[in-house]
């Protein structure tokens, strides 16, 4: 059976419209479900993070905060203002260093904790991971916030 | 004095690269032979002062030369003669400079195989292509000059980041970038025939070619990449979903559908608009995804804000091209639109569906890449999405394109009958369901998203090797068989052996983390892996710690593999170097971490590996490039090139 123009094109929008239905229903689906916020460590300790939710905190690597035991470390990220202590278990990026930039995901534990499943540190040694050093600047214009007041 | 000359070169290549645009294509349009016969030469000329100007800052780098900035960032006097010479596209003003090499090269390809084509083609083409490069120069020579000196010359350079001290970096930006830029030859045949306004199959013909061999870089380039972020970057993945890939698939997912469009273009004159419409799409993703990659938008989009001069250019840029074809879409695909019929169940319907299903994915992809650089420009917040996401909604949707792959190839043009495919394909789909159902519980675990896997790939496979084994016995047929039909068979079975290794590696893989004292062992996949000793071993331009691990099977040692942490004298950056043991059925992969304090004895923390298959999944792209390639050279794309050789040939025996 040949179609007529009107019907294929009938057929062909259809078609389209079906696709681009099921599409946006994965995308907002999968959307819902893995984005994954940021978060500072300001805004952790004012209680802003979500429980039982995967989210980013970034900021630096507390010198002196890191402690190894066996696999597992842990280590305060710090914007300078506010700390939040992570433990990890795993082996860490090349790049993880006391008092350079770091950027952890992962969800607060009944402990107060942030328990990482992932930690990023990007290849350039001179490189901040732009959400540390967001975290640093909300913090730095907080203090000035308050020396004003 | 040398990088004055390159400097030189670049300026000099603007009014060259302008003139052809403008007179190239205002010959087009008015007719005037004289200025289409500048096409030629202009494109060529073009090619001789970029590759030059390249050869400048190459030779800046080989004489280590600190006194140019861009060599004193990105190369070190230290550093091994190969990589001075791939550091040149190891930032971003080289790299600049390497996509112009690129695009002139094409041009000059297009100049020198298009005898085929009319002349006002030829001359648009190259016009459109010419405008391209005023583009980029404009860019360069504003904002990215690779030859800036410094007043002030440091003694040594600051060196290349050792992750791009690989020969992988020698490969896959080259490659990558010819696949990108090649997306631009496509792009400028689409211009010239929205100019035209004649559009035809032998249009689709003469296009066809130019953007399957696009294709194919983009596919080589995007698995160099992919291997070399696997045994590179020392976390055994081997696709991050990161911006930067996402970037380099966008183009590779819609050229894919265009190269499909183009054949349905070719043969039956149909979805005209609709092939436009992609090559507009795909060369404008490619651009994007340069200036993603290259522009420090994707470290933040305040990167835009430090350096405005260049955020602005390049959004100027996107705009005029993005805009200005669509605009000339928008006037002129009426004029080349064309009617024409086939029924519902028809090769016509299977392969806009797959269209379809590519161009659905790519704009998911492109979502979940710009969505974090949208909010954050906004100022909404910071939020990121991961591999969760990407896997969550590329892989519904390029389910049923494997499936619909075989039933497009097995449908006739036109019209064909659901009866009629259910007849040759059932024995397919049999076995194919069998296998791919059983198969996995030879492994070990069942899991249904292994056997969907195993199910679409043998699929793919199966029907392939009987359409080919039907085309061989019907040997009258085979003879006069375009080598096109064998490639395109190949390709789609690299698809195929690609999804095996995908579907192995994720349902099968297993990861150790471990601490490690010498003498240790511990067991992944079957095999045993012992540390036997960390060595202090010293390299050109880094020292090492290098450890000894044996891979045991049974009693017996298969293997010592070497895994490094590598310190780079003028970094003091560590860098992970794993050990791979590759064969065809798995990897294994061991990379050393850091030293762990330990109740005297030194340990250390290891990440072992066993990756199932993992290897077939360049294998495939390997197999897809080698079905492009074939598929590209078809004697019937340059009928009238090998007319002229023939001839020829005769002159040659007669003397």
């Amino acid at each position: 059976m040949t179609m007529k123009p009107r019907h294929k094109r009938t057929a062909m929008i259809v078609g389209g419209l079906a696709a681009i239905g099921i599409a946006a229903y994965f995308v907002l689906n999968a959307f819902q479900s893995n984005l994954v916020f940021f978060f500072t460590p300001s805004q952790v300790e004012a209680g802003e993070a979500p429980q039982n939710r995967t989210f980013r905190i970034g900021g630096l690597v507390k010198e002196g905060s890191v402690k190894r035991d066996n696999l597992t470390v842990s280590f305060i990220v710090t914007d300078t203002a506010k700390e939040v202590p992570v433990t990890y278990t795993g082996i860490l990026p090349d790049l993880f260093k006391e008092g350079k930039g770091v950027v952890a995901q992962g969800q607060i534990k009944e402990d107060g904790k942030f328990t990482a499943s992932e930690v990023l540190a990007k290849h350039d040694e001179n490189y901040m991971p732009p959400e540390a050093q967001h975290a640093m600047d909300q913090a730095e214009i907080e203090k000035a916030g308050k020396t004003l007041k | 004095m040398i990088p004055e000359l390159g400097h030189f070169a670049l300026i000099l290549a603007l009014p060259v690269a302008a003139a052809l645009g403008i007179l190239s294509l205002a010959g087009g349009q008015t007719g005037r032979a004289d200025w289409m016969a500048l096409a030629r030469p202009g494109a060529q000329a073009l090619w001789w002062l970029t590759a030059f100007s390249f050869g400048c800052l190459t030779y800046a780098f080989y004489t280590n030369d600190f006194s140019v900035m861009y060599v004193a960032q990105h190369s070190n006097s230290k550093l091994p003669d190969l990589y001075r010479v791939s550091a040149v596209w190891g930032g971003h003003e080289g790299s600049l400079l390497l996509w112009l090499l690129m695009l002139t090269g094409w041009m000059m390809a297009v100049s020198i195989f298009s005898r085929q084509l009319p002349d006002v083609m030829v001359s648009r083409v190259l016009g459109v292509l010419g405008l391209i490069a005023v583009g980029f120069l404009l860019f360069m020579l504003i904002t990215s000059n690779p030859f800036v000196r410094l007043s002030d010359i440091p003694a040594d350079g600051r060196d290349l980041n050792p992750l791009l001290q690989d020969p992988g970096l020698v490969f896959h930006p080259p490659m990558l970038y010819m696949g990108y830029v090649g997306l631009a030859i496509p792009f400028a045949f689409s211009i010239a025939a929205l100019l035209n306004g004649r559009l035809d199959a032998a249009w689709a013909r003469w296009t066809r070619p130019w953007a399957t061999a696009a294709w194919v870089c983009l596919t080589i380039g995007i698995a160099l990449g992919s291997w070399w972020a696997y045994y590179e970057l020392g976390w055994g993945g081997w696709w991050f979903w990161d911006p930067v890939e996402n970037a380099s698939f966008l183009p590779w997912l819609v050229g894919t559908a265009l190269i499909h469009s183009l054949a349905v273009t070719e043969k039956r004159g149909l979805f005209r608009s609709w092939t436009i419409m992609l090559s507009l799409i795909a060369f404008s993703l490619s651009l994007l995804g340069t200036f993603l990659v290259r522009s420090g938008v994707l470290t933040s989009v305040h990167a835009f804000a430090t350096d405005p001069k260049r955020g602005v250019f390049i959004l100027l840029f996107l705009a005029v091209v993005v805009g200005g074809s669509l605009i000339l879409f928008a006037m002129r695909s009426g004029k080349v639109r064309a009617g024409g019929s086939f029924s519902l169940v028809s090769r016509e319907t299977f392969l806009l569906v797959n269209n379809v299903l590519l161009t659905t994915a790519a704009a998911a992809v492109l979502l979940g890449t710009l969505y974090p650089l949208i909010i954050d420009s906004l100022n909404l917040g910071k939020l990121s999405v991961g591999p969760p996401y990407f896997n969550a909604v590329f892989a519904p949707i390029m389910t049923p394109v494997l499936f619909f792959m075989v039933i497009g190839s097995y449908a006739r043009w036109k019209n064909d009958t659901v009866a009629e495919l259910t007849k040759r394909l059932r024995p397919v789909a049999i076995v194919s369901v069998l296998l791919g159902c059983t198969l996995p519980l030879l492994a070990g675990a069942w899991s249904a998203l292994v056997a969907m896997g195993l199910t679409l790939s043998i699929w793919i496979v199966l029907a392939s090797f009987v359409q080919m084994y039907r085309q061989f016995k019907d040997t009258a047929n085979w003879k006069s068989t375009p080598i096109s039909y064998w490639g395109m068979h190949v390709a789609h079975i690299g698809i195929a052996v690609c999804v095996i290794g995908i579907t192995m590696v994720k349902g099968y893989e297993t990861e150790k983390d471990v601490r490690m004292t010498i003498g240790d062992t511990v067991d992944v996949g079957g095999y045993t892996f012992r540390l036997t000793g960390i060595q202090q071993v010293p390299g050109p331009n880094y020292n090492a710690d290098r450890g000894t691990v044996d891979l045991i099977k049974g009693d017996r040692v298969l293997r010592t593999l070497h895994p490094e942490k590598r310190t780079y004298f003028s970094s003091t950056m560590p860098m992970t170097e794993a050990a791979i043991d590759t064969s065809l059925t798995r990897d294994v992969y061991v990379s050393l971490g850091e030293k762990l304090e330990g109740d005297g004895k030194p340990a250390w923390a290891m990440r072992v590996y066993h990756k199932p298959f993992i290897s077939w999944i360049w294998l495939g792209c390997f197999l897809m490039a080698i079905g492009g390639g074939m598929a590209a050279l078809d004697k019937r794309y340059r009928k009238k090139v090998a007319a002229k050789l023939s001839l020829k040939d005769i002159k040659g025996v007669a003397a």
